[in-house]
């Protein structure tokens, strides 16, 4: 496996792991308080819309003239990376409130115990209706970036596979704690990923265009760590600026004695 | 056609995200790239500095989106 390849792999599986966190959050929160068959129906559903959309685009995209594929693909990659990067580095700083997934079941389980049930018949609409959109809208940011990725190198299946093993990753560890999985350090995921995509979405973007990087391929073991140096600069220096407008602020509060002494 | 509106307006927020001039930024900066390839100047140092410098100017856009409340 070659480096870019391990890129491709590591990233989809992170991308892939903060998903299903989050979607196993809404399915178990909907599956405890209202029919765990119809919001599993739900998962099912919308696991084959993603397999669907995966299996029609990745195809066509592989068709498209390499240049044309990695100038379009690598540009909405690093737009993408730059959105996971950029809410990263604001929650890091607290600019963003960080996303809590005890917070997120709560919520849903209320939401769900408030929702009318529908008479007598075995199937609940309002469970299937949930899990549906919250798998299909979770994942369909994971379709995304396996497309992108795969299709930029011609490796569909290997990006399909490292989203699969995440999934069951993340299902097992579910299962094994039959609670909402609040432990999984999703912002330093998300960080991690936000480097990533933007890092390979720069690479392939700037090559489509037309550029010849230093070293090709290897030119990615410069540009990774240093879009991860950048990123945890931004992170140092909003920490600060905040701290400082805190202290100006606190200043601006205390009373002036010395006038007051006067 | 309200369906087809709210389609397209789903595709922009998933792909261009609650901050569209990071988006123009980066086809700006390709197109750049682009030009300068074309002239037959080595053309890979021009991304990464334009992307530092996007992703820092969105940075501060929401820093100052915070401060003001």
């Amino acid at each position: 496996m070659s480096g870019a390849e391990l890129g491709l792999a590591v990233s989809v599986f992170l991308a892939c792991a903060v998903e299903a966190v989050e979607a196993l959050t809404i399915v178990l929160a909907i599956g405890t308080t209202r029919s765990w068959s119809s919001a599993m129906a739900g998962v099912g559903a919308a696991t084959v819309a993603l397999a669907a959309i995966v299996a029609a685009l990745g195809p066509a995209l592989t068709l498209l003239p390499i240049d044309v594929l990695r100038v379009v693909v690598g540009g909405l990659l690093l737009i993408f990376g730059l959105q996971w990067l950029r809410k990263a580095i604001l929650r890091s700083t607290g600019l963003k409130a960080k996303h809590d997934e005890l917070e997120s079941f709560r919520e849903e389980t209320a939401a769900a115990r408030a929702a009318s049930r529908d008479g007598g018949s075995g199937f609940d609409g309002y469970a299937f209706t949930i899990s549906f959109k919250g798998v299909l809208l979770e994942g369909l940011e994971v379709a995304f970036i396996v497309l992108t990725f795969g299709a930029n190198q011609h490796r569909v299946g290997l990006a399909a596979g490292a989203a699969a093993v995440a999934v069951l990753v993340v299902l097992a560890a579910g299962l094994a704690a039959r609670a909402p999985l609040a432990k999984v350090p999703e912002n330093t995921m998300k960080f991690a990923v936000g480097v990533m995509l933007s890092s390979f979405g720069m690479f392939w973007g700037a090559e489509g265009a037309g550029a010849k990087w230093p070293g090709d391929d290897a030119a990615l073991l410069a540009i990774v760590p240093g879009m991860l140096i950048v990123a945890n600069a931004m992170v140092w220096i909003l920490r600060r600026s905040q701290r400082s407008a805190e202290q100006a602020l606190a200043r601006t509060d205390v009373p002036d004695l010395t006038r007051a002494r006067i | 056609m309200s369906r087809l509106k709210a389609f397209f307006i789903g595709i922009w927020e998933f792909v261009v995200g609650d901050d569209w001039r990071t988006a123009l930024g980066i086809v700006l900066a390709l197109g750049a790239t682009v030009l300068l390839a074309d002239i037959g100047t080595a053309a890979w140092w021009f991304m990464p500095p334009a992307v530092i410098l996007v992703l820092a100017l969105s940075l501060r856009r929401a820093a100052r989106a915070v401060a003001r409340g």
